[in-house]
């Protein structure tokens, strides 16, 4: 059966070639690798539990009275949007399980892209040819931040209304075009009846049909590149080694595909996440305490309550506002700057070659140390995003919190750098003195480990040289 | 979730998680019966599918275009699949009894608690099947294979510039081409540009006014007139002009101070009666509602970012990352002992735009 389906396809696509190297592919086997698979499950989650919820989901800031079952809203004008988020909370059978597994989905997915960017940082892949891939990675990080806010800003209740109004207060700060930028996003100054159906087509449409984009682009890259591989025995820049996508790595992949859902639908199911019944509906003159936005965003929040209150002003003409320098200026900065990284790199480093054998983190300290200064940054700016939380569980004043979290947004990336540092050249001192020790025995097999195959010459940003094991065929 | 939700989840759940519980047990109990029958036969005697030879011998390593550089013997492989199974059936009956028993809950209005839980357990029976699988039962293997390599050969990029400019000798005008070319998409990006025009139609003139008018009367939001008697000193109020009600732009904080203790900017000393001061309710930092007044520092708080403004000298920012003052709305009293504007805004309430005056 499946043999006459085969020849069927393959007399009229000529497949059999590509079936067999496309089994062939040789997938590394490290648990690191696992991030960017779990990044892709969960956008698959994302995209299958989307479709669930936009059946029952109304984009429209029409007022309604709402009349469901929850006892503490009724009778209460709403946004028909936010009402029909209770409904599907309240009403339809698995509902609320599907719109948490959904919220759910979409923190372990940024998790998962910053956990895989994070790998590929600090062992060095987005190195030449895959520097493309990087800038696409990074444009994904960024895409999901955008749906993220997207999608938790048109739910209607007074948290998203809150958020509303900042990203309001962000897009005016942007210096000449502001008014007409925040107009064109969000349809008027907020509440404005054009945000949420505005939101909502970008949030199930337009953001994603560009993520399976450039998602498509970015696997269709590594394909055709192959993976790097972690150092160790008879991995070369010239070799990969690995399992073959058929059978072995079939089996682990929907494996990995089924237990990042289970775990979606557990979070789902027992850990209540954006509960907007509690919060109630969106109204201009609530003010709601303690309010913070999803942890992929809170580093923006964060830069804008520490940041002073200065801002650029020309005689009695405000210029450049200050909300401006934290949240617009800032994030584009930091991105720039990783965007660029695999370029500027050169400028310091020996002429560009080809590197498909990773180093570990700390064969190369400085890039090590940078890459955990800006998490420690990032970190230090998402505490801050909570100094209000912070102030009242440790029971001292804002002020107190702030004034610490200012000195400790520049120290602490600047001391953690600085050990980083210090402990990358300990430890490749010390391997590389037992790896001279070790000579003439035979290399430990690498295979999840980060026993280390460098020889002693190798320089901070080098590869090791390709360690040719004989008798490998050198072309298909 | 929440207590006083319509449903009671306990009661449901809890009929339902009996249900799901039963049908687990017998699908274990059936495997279990499986097993049993499996384990009477002598080891190794009766396998009803012998193990294959390994695929790839000389032969194979053409086919895969690489070598094998460890791969588990046939013994191990047997070894090991007689260990494993067991285990994989326990996986798939977790994975049959969560999914039915999901199945069921659905159908009996179960709460989320235990719909999330059962669906767990189906999904990760399932993904823990596929990993039992992966590691009892697949042969293990390890193989290096070549890695193609990116730039083209030198011939091949030649052969691409021969046809490239053979095809490029056949377009004829080609600076016109490039010339129109340009042109064209230019002008398809200005329509583009211009489109966003629909998308701001509102763009705002009402940016730099201000909703409240000379003249008018402070309402509550209930539309109550407010007299001189409304407030106790230390207290505060939200309120609008009185034919603007519930105007996002013109809700403005009203707050009775000590007169004695005001210390407002120049030439607004008499904006102030008997220690009410008006002042725009929006933080001029990113938007919120600064709803938050601590009467013993007579500090203004915004619960966004924090920002502090000192009411008593004309709401200038004194701690947080807003820049701006609030907007003053100066009062006065009128004939009847009601709060009254005496004009606008001191200027435009809300964040801060380029052009907005400071």
């Amino acid at each position: 059966m499946m043999k006459a389906a085969g020849r069927w396809f393959d007399a009229r696509l000529g497949l059999a070639k590509f079936a067999r190297s496309a089994m062939n592919h040789v997938f590394p086997d490290h648990w690191s690798f696992l991030f960017g698979e779990i990044a892709l499950y969960s956008f698959i989650i994302l995209v299958m539990t989307g479709i669930f919820l936009a059946m029952f989901f109304h984009a429209s800031a029409a007022q309604v009275i709402y009349h469901g079952p929850y006892r503490a809203l009724f009778g209460v004008p709403m946004s028909s949007a936010y009402n029909s988020a209770l409904q599907l909370s309240f009403e339809v059978p698995a509902g609320l399980l599907v719109r948490q597994m959904h919220h759910w989905a979409a923190l372990i997915f940024l998790v998962a892209i910053l956990a895989h960017a994070t790998r590929i940082f600090f062992t060095g892949a987005y190195r030449k040819p895959r520097e493309i891939n990087w800038i696409i990675g990074l444009t994904l990080l960024l895409l999901a931040i955008v749906n993220g806010y997207l999608g938790y800003s048109i739910l209607g209740d007074l948290l998203s209304g809150v958020g509303l109004r900042i990203g309001y207060a962000i897009f005016l700060s942007v210096p000449v075009i502001g008014p007409w930028l925040a107009y064109v996003v969000l349809g008027a100054n907020i509440p404005s009846e054009s945000t949420i159906p505005r939101f909502y087509s970008f949030h199930i449409f337009i953001v994603p049909a560009l993520i399976a984009l450039l998602l498509a682009f970015h696997l269709g890259i590594i394909w055709r590149q192959t993976h790097t591989n972690m150092p160790g025995p008879k991995r070369t820049d010239k070799t990969i080694v690995g399992s073959r996508l058929y059978p072995s790595y079939t089996f682990k992949s929907i494996a990995l595909f089924f237990i990042v859902f289970a775990v979606t639908a557990m979070l789902g199911g027992l850990v209540q996440i954006d509960p907007i019944w509690t919060y109630g509906p969106f109204e201009p003159m609530a003010v709601l305490p303690g309010a913070q936005p999803d942890w992929y965003l809170g580093w923006i929040e964060g830069a804008m309550r520490l940041f002073p209150g200065i801002n650029l002003h020309f005689g009695h003409w405000v210029i450049v506002p200050e909300v401006f320098f934290p949240a617009v200026l800032m994030p584009l900065l930091l991105f720039l700057l990783l965007y660029l990284y695999p370029f500027l790199e050169r400028l310091f480093l020996p002429p560009d070659k080809i590197h498909n054998v990773l180093l570990v983190p700390y064969e190369q300290p400085f890039n090590t140390a940078f890459g955990s200064a800006v998490l420690m940054f990032l970190l230090v700016l998402i505490a801050a995003g909570g100094d209000d939380v912070i102030a009242v569980a440790a029971g001292v004043s804002v002020v107190t919190v702030r004034f610490l979290l200012r000195i400790l947004v520049f120290a602490a990336p600047a001391l953690t750098g600085a050990i980083i540092y210090s402990i990358c050249v300990t430890m490749r001192r010390h391997a590389r003195t037992r790896s001279q020790e070790s000579t003439g025995e035979p290399e430990q097999p690498a295979e999840g480990t980060e026993a280390l195959s460098a020889p002693p010459a190798t320089g901070e940003h080098g590869s090791p040289p390709p360690l040719s094991p004989p008798g490998l065929p050198s072309t298909p | 979730m929440k207590e006083d939700k319509a449903k009671d989840p306990g009661d449901k759940g809890g009929k339902a998680g009996r249900g799901g519980l039963a049908f687990l047990l017998t699908s274990s109990m059936l495997g279990l019966q499986f097993l049993r029958q499996r384990m009477r036969r002598p080891a190794g005697t009766a396998h009803p599918s012998p193990v294959p030879s390994p695929p790839h011998s000389c032969k194979g390593a053409a086919k895969t275009s690489g070598i094998t550089l460890e791969k588990d013997g046939n013994d191990e492989l047997i070894r090991r699949r007689r260990r494993g199974t067991p285990l994989i059936l326990c996986a798939f009956a977790v994975g049959m009894g969560g999914g039915i028993g999901f199945m069921y809950l659905y159908w009996n209005s179960g709460s989320t608690q235990w719909l999330g839980s059962t669906l767990a357990l189906c999904l990760g029976g399932f993904g823990a099947l596929l990993v039992l699988y992966a590691h009892w039962i697949v042969r293990h293997e390890l193989v290096a294979a070549p890695r193609e390599e990116m730039p083209s050969g030198r011939e091949e990029r030649e052969q691409f510039y021969e046809v490239f400019s053979s095809g490029a000798d056949d377009i004829q005008r080609r600076s016109l081409l490039k010339w129109m070319g340009a042109g064209a998409v230019a002008l398809f990006a200005a329509i583009f540009v211009s489109l966003f025009r629909s998308l701001a139609r509102e763009v705002p003139q009402t940016m730099f006014t201000t909703v409240w008018k000379p003249g008018q009367r402070l309402v509550t939001m209930q539309g109550k007139t407010l007299t001189v008697e409304s407030l106790e000193p230390g207290s505060t109020m939200t309120v609008f002009p009185e034919d603007n009600v519930g105007s996002v732009k013109a809700q403005t904080v009203l707050i009775r101070v000590d007169p004695n203790l005001l210390r407002l900017p120049e030439g607004r000393t008499d904006w102030a009666p008997m220690g009410y001061v008006a002042y725009s309710r929006v933080c001029t930092h990113a938007g919120c509602s600064v709803g938050m007044f601590e009467a013993n520092s007579n500090l203004l708080l915004c619960p966004c970012h924090q920002s502090t403004f000192d009411v008593l000298r004309g709401a200038i920012p004194t701690g947080g990352p807003a820049a701006r003052a609030l907007p003053q709305l100066p009062l006065y009293v009128d004939s009847d002992g009601k709060l009254c504007a005496r004009g606008g805004f001191t200027g435009p309430p809300g964040p801060g735009f380029t052009g907005m005056p400071a």
